[in-house]
């Protein structure tokens, strides 16, 4: 990775930075550079290895999807303009391919390489095998119309697809990257610093955790986007983060601080945008298991359906929402965010805290209360602990006595997979855009490749067979009742302690109109700057 | 920075073993408090610092009394007076604090005293634990010398090619596999002791160990050797007493390098629980505001640090020159 | 000489050999790597089979053998994270670090030896107090502070300086990336510099001043008063010359807290050395990383270790005697 790295900061001048791409790729007229900053760096340029938040956004700019997701939540064409189930085989979908589209180093796009990547990203070794495991293969009809096979009929199966990245098959072969990255191989894949996709820009230079620059291809089939490069960088420390927006260093930052929000806003030369993402943060708790691990009472106070309803109680969601999120957060009872199908008014609706009621609750089934663990991350979603120990408070004044937990990521989650924790936060995102994206993994009882993030321990037959149901159905309208009945259920159950849907605020500097994206992947070719 | 020559003709007189226990210790404490004494008296940044030391110590030992709320008690706090500013009435609540409130609502007066409570208590026990283990080592390795040297001083090698923030971090990972995970939280202090405490033991260790091989060859010892003393007694009568002087002295700096360094540990996410937050920890969740404008939740646990550990360390500066007769 | 050498280097084969074992045995402790790899859609029959990929269900000694393996043919694997040849990726970074290092060690250094003579031959002053006391601000925060503080100050407030990053840099022959041949480069390394530098300025000063104090006592510079010669010539030619040598021995063995910092200093200014790609391996569990910058780290340090006794073996007489003692 030999590259003079072209400096971020007004120190450098912005212009040394189009220069260099100008000299490099000659073409751009009214060149506009955007420096981009977030927390984290992309892991990989593989588009089938890592499927994690930062490494897909980046990825986007480079590599394109058959279909993209819209700030609405909507499906929009991309590669492909036009997608349906076959109408004489609910089986089979399929894709109507953009012409016209070439990869940036100049071959062109066609059916041999969507159905190539629908193979690579199938791959023992690709990182998003999970979504396609319903796929049987894949054919080109002709050169702009591909059929995918299906298990079943898998109506929703598009919804999969907003992630799903086509690569160049010739290129992939000529450079031995036929399959993502195998961990075993010990040798590192030409594809992980490489790129070849049909995307608004191409990648210029790399320095993994340090920087990334990407250039405008002019080869691009959409029209010419204002940004023109972009300098990407991560910087972990929130402080740093927001002093490099303040000191003019930078143009975006994509993660702000909730308490940072109202500050920039006064700040002159600052905008934020905010905007809901798609990801609930929730508590849940093993409501099955005779004993707990941690608790201080012989049975399983979680069992009981008193202390559930008392923590519903005990929570107090606009608090949190007014003190801990700033106002970021959109306060729900239900674990699933508003544009996701599946979700109603009334499963947005909860109670008013009532602390006295709350703590009758507990009192009747434990008259000294009890205390249990509380496990939670301390770098993953915005304000995690401050979320956990706020609800430690709130659940204290119920008589639940908590010993708060909060750690690293790497370290909570294996709680929640092995079955090691008693009660814990999480924070689930749905990236189908469907409700049964939640059940498959927090409400399916474990097994089976179900239930991966079941750490209620909750085992409901009925429900479980209303849940497998779910993939083959084509009756929407029939799907959606059950999806009702599933909810019902657990709402009814008390599954999930849900706290809120978290709001997103990216800060620019004036004149730089972005908006929130739901996935959180926002895109520099839907940027607009006025000067 | 052993002072042999002050300690060493009078220990000298006592080769008997009937006269040591009394007459040493007892003499020695004695030239010392007066010196020590008279030391302090007449310097201004030594009454100062201590003045300064010891109120934030009986401030933090009598928290519970002192302080006007409970801040380790979940379930007395009100998350609705988060973020309230000092001396500002909360505009939910109502209520009104003196240094105002954390984002949890907590009173911050009383977090400090609490925490600087717990800073204390992790840096002063930090201290002992590596002041019992560097002493210990240091005796064997002077002592003995041979291939007890040898293996201590290439432990304390290891110890010294890690930086000690990285040992810290890797021990509390440990602590954290060994442990039963229901008793984490209650155990998470004393690993953060173990982890300050075990990365410290270096220092001490050289410094008796260059201490003891100097004394050791000394005339009493020898004689001491001569009538039979067993080695423990002779590490523990002839030897330590006239190596506690820069022990002290580094003991005290490095109480006050044991509190930042749990302040740094908090910082890289390990550390007390939040919910019983250290000064360290407050200072790590302060920062996080320091743009936004609710500069007292950073600002006062961080002076009171500041405050805390600059009183020690010159109060280790002091007894330094103090217990140095040639720089008098 | 050649025994001694030998016996050296055997110790510090085993130094490193222990060193790797204890930074392998607590990886295990440090979180569980899958985690971090895949996503979330994974399931858990997939985990486990990447699991058993990586060998991680293997026997701890069988994972041991097979770094050891590895490591001592310079092969210590792919990052988890990156998917990129970890020695790569360290050699990547390193330039970075040692800048940092390098700048601010040679600021500690002789901003620490010039307030330290300062401060020694004007002991009672009033500036003198005043440095003494400034100076103890550096080991009384924790250094994440002192770094957002800088940032704040000079970044946000008055916008002289990048609050982070290292600047524009140039590949030289060889592959060494430099901050040094660029405006914006130098311009980067202040902040960072000082906020790594303060604590061993401080230190520095301090030990200076207290052998420059004690050499001053000494007969040698009485003679060289007596023989007539000129305050300046006594000061500088004399007293430094004798205080510079344990100076420089221990500014040497500092390197490791130096390092150790680094970690603190580059996360807070995402500075792109091996301390932050070491934090960020951390939080990520990727082993690979990890262990290869522990065994790397401590290759350094048995290294500069070793140098340092042979030195002194060769330049010092004396320890060849105590040695000798010492083993009887």
């Amino acid at each position: 990775m030999k590259l003079s790295a072209p400096s971020l900061g007004r120190f450098a001048s912005a212009l040394s930075v189009s220069a260099i791409a100008i000299a490099a790729f000659g073409s751009a007229v009214s060149a506009e550079t955007i420096r981009w900053a977030r927390v984290g760096d992309a892991l990989t340029m593989d588009p089938h290895s890592q499927n994690e938040g930062p490494t897909l956004t980046v990825l986007h700019h480079i590599y394109e999807t058959l279909v993209r997701r819209d700030i609405d939540g909507s499906l929009q064409p991309r590669l492909a303009t036009e997608w349906y189930i076959h109408p004489d085989d609910p089986t089979v979908w399929v894709f109507k391919l953009r012409e016209g589209v070439t990869f940036h180093n100049g071959n062109e796009f066609n059916a041999e390489d969507v159905v190539f990547s629908f193979e690579r990203v199938r791959a023992e070794s690709s990182g998003f095998r999970a979504l396609h495991t319903a796929v049987t293969g894949a054919t080109a009809v002709d050169d702009h119309t591909v059929h995918v096979q299906m298990e079943g009929p898998s109506p929703l199966y598009v919804q999969n697809l907003t992630n799903f990245f086509i690569i160049d098959s010739d290129w992939s072969r000529e450079n031995d990257v036929v399959n993502p990255q195998d961990f075993a191989a010990g040798e590192e894949s030409y594809a992980v610093r490489n790129t070849n996709g049909t995307g608004h820009y191409q990648l210029v230079s790399r320095d993994p955790e340090v920087q990334t620059v990407m250039t405008y291809y002019d080869g691009h089939w959409d029209e010419a986007p204002q940004v023109t490069d972009i300098v990407y960088t991560p910087i972990a420390e929130a402080a740093t983060r927001v002093a490099a927006l303040l000191s003019g260093e930078v143009d975006m930052v994509q993660d702000v601080p909730v308490q940072d929000i109202a500050r920039l806003e006064q700040t002159d030369g600052i905008t934020i945008a905010t905007g809901p993402e798609n990801r609930n943060i929730f508590f849940s708790y093993d409501m099955t298991s005779p004993q707990l691990i941690s608790a201080n009472v012989d049975d399983n106070p979680f069992s009981h359906p008193e202390v559930r309803e008392a923590m519903a109680l005990a929570l107090d969601r606009d608090a949190i929402r007014q003190v801990v999120m700033r106002g970021q957060s959109q306060p729900s009872a239900a674990p699933l965010p508003p544009f996701v199908n599946g979700w109603t008014e009334a499963m947005h609706s909860y109670d008013a805290p009532d602390y006295e009621r709350a703590s009758e609750l507990v009192r009747s089934v434990y008259p000294d209360g009890f205390s249990v663990d509380m496990h939670c991350p301390n770098d993953r979603y915005l304000n995690d602990e401050a979320i956990c120990q706020a609800t430690v408070a709130m659940l204290g004044r119920a008589g639940i006595d908590i010993n708060l937990v909060s750690q690293t990521r790497s370290l909570h989650f294996p709680l929640i997979e092995n079955w090691e924790t008693d009660f814990y936060l999480l924070g689930w995102g749905v990236p189908t855009f469907d409700s049964a994206y939640v059940f498959n993994f927090l409400v399916h009882s474990r097994g089976d490749g179900f239930g991966a993030y079941n750490g209620a321990h909750y085992a409901n037959d009925d429900v479980d067979a209303m849940i497998e149901s779910l993939s083959t159905m084509t009756d929407l309208e029939a799907r959606n009742q059950v999806v009702a009945d599933i909810w019902e259920q657990v709402m009814e159950d008390r599954v999930f302690l849900n706290v809120h849907n978290q709001l997103l605020a990216y800060a620019v500097r004036d004149g730089i109109t972005v908006a929130v994206h739901p996935e959180n992947q926002p895109h520099m070719a839907s940027i607009t700057i006025d000067n | 920075m052993s002072d042999p020559k002050t300690s060493g003709p009078q220990a000298n007189e006592a080769v008997t073993e009937a006269a040591i226990p009394e007459r040493t210790p007892g003499r020695l404490f004695k030239i010392w408090d007066s010196d020590v004494a008279y030391s302090f008296r007449t310097s201004p940044v030594a009454i100062i610092s201590g003045v300064v030391a010891l109120a934030i110590i009986l401030a933090a030992l009598l928290a519970p009394w002192i302080a006007p709320t409970n801040p380790f008690d979940p379930a007395s706090l009100n998350l609705m007076d988060g973020f309230t500013p000092p001396m500002q009435e909360n505009a939910f609540t109502g209520n009104t604090f003196l240094l105002g409130t954390d984002n949890q609502g907590r009173d911050m007066l009383s977090a400090m005293l609490y925490g600087a409570r717990i800073s204390l208590f992790v840096g002063v026990s930090a201290v002992l634990l590596a002041m019992v283990l560097g002493i210990t080592a240091g005796l064997i390795a002077g002592y003995r010398g041979g291939w007890a040297d040898a293996v201590l001083m290439r432990i304390a090698d290891v110890q010294l090619s890690f930086p000690s923030i990285l040992i810290a971090l890797l021990i509390f990972g440990v602590a954290r596999g060994i442990i039963p995970p229901s008793q984490r939280e209650t155990m998470a202090i004393w690993v953060l002791i173990v982890a300050i405490g075990l990365s410290d033991w270096v220092q001490f260790a050289r410094i008796v160990r260059g201490a003891t091989m100097v004394e050791k060859s000394k005339e009493y010892v020898q004689a001491a050797k001569v009538i039979g003393a067993h080695p423990f007694k002779i590490l523990l009568r002839h030897i330590l007493p006239n190596v506690m002087g820069p022990v002290l002295v580094i003991a005290t700096i490095g109480l006050a390098l044991a509190i930042i360094a749990e302040a740094t540990l908090s910082f890289l996410g390990v550390g007390v629980p939040p919910t019983q937050p250290s000064l360290g920890t407050l200072i790590r969740i302060g920062q996080q505001y320091l743009f936004s404008g609710e500069w007292w939740i950073l600002l006062f646990p961080a002076v009171m640090l500041l405050t805390l550990a600059l009183a020690v360390n010159l109060l280790g500066d002091w007894l330094r020159d103090a217990l140095n007769p040639r720089l008098r | 000489m050649l025994a001694y050498l030998i016996r050296r280097i055997v110790q510090s084969a085993i130094v490193m050999l222990v060193v790797a074992l204890v930074a392998f045995a607590l990886f295990r402790y440090v979180g569980d790597p899958i985690n971090a790899m895949v996503s979330q859609e994974t399931t858990l029959e997939d985990r486990a089979a990447l699991r058993d990929l990586l060998g991680l269900n293997d026997p701890f000694l069988v994972q041991f053998g097979r770094f050891i393996g590895n490591a001592v043919q310079g092969e210590f694997g792919m990052s988890y994270r990156l998917q990129q040849p970890v020695m790569e990726l360290i050699l990547q970074r390193l330039p970075a670090t040692l800048e940092l290092a390098l700048v601010s060690g040679l600021a500690a250094f002789v901003l620490g030896v010039s307030a330290g003579v300062y401060t020694a031959l004007n002991p009672r002053g009033g500036i003198s107090t005043g440095i003494m006391t400034v100076s103890l601000i550096g080991v009384s925060l924790p250094t994440f502070l002192i770094g957002v503080l800088l940032i704040w100050l000079f970044a946000v407030e008055l916008q002289w300086l990048p609050s982070f990053g290292r600047g524009e840099t140039v590949t030289l022959p060889g592959g060494w990336v430099t901050g040094f041949l660029t405006p914006t480069g130098r311009i980067s390394l202040i902040l960072p510099a000082i906020t790594l530098g303060l604590y061993q300025m401080t230190l520095i000063m301090r030990l200076v001043r207290a052998e420059m104090l004690e050499v001053l006592r000494t007969d040698y510079v009485k003679f060289a008063r007596a023989r007539g010669l000129s305050n300046r010539a006594v000061h500088f030619g004399h007293a430094l010359k004798n205080t510079l040598v344990p100076v420089i021995t221990i500014t040497g063995l500092q390197l490791g807290s130096i390092i150790a910092f680094a970690i603190i200093t580059e996360t807070v200014f995402q500075w792109p050395g091996v301390g932050a790609l070491f934090i960020n391996s951390v939080r990520a569990v990727d082993v690979p990383v990890m262990a290869a910058y522990l065994v790397l780290i401590a290759l350094i340090f048995v290294i500069i270790n070793l140098i340092v006794d042979l030195l002194y073996y060769a330049v010092d007489p004396r320890l060849r005697v105590e040695r000798g003692g010492a083993r009887h």
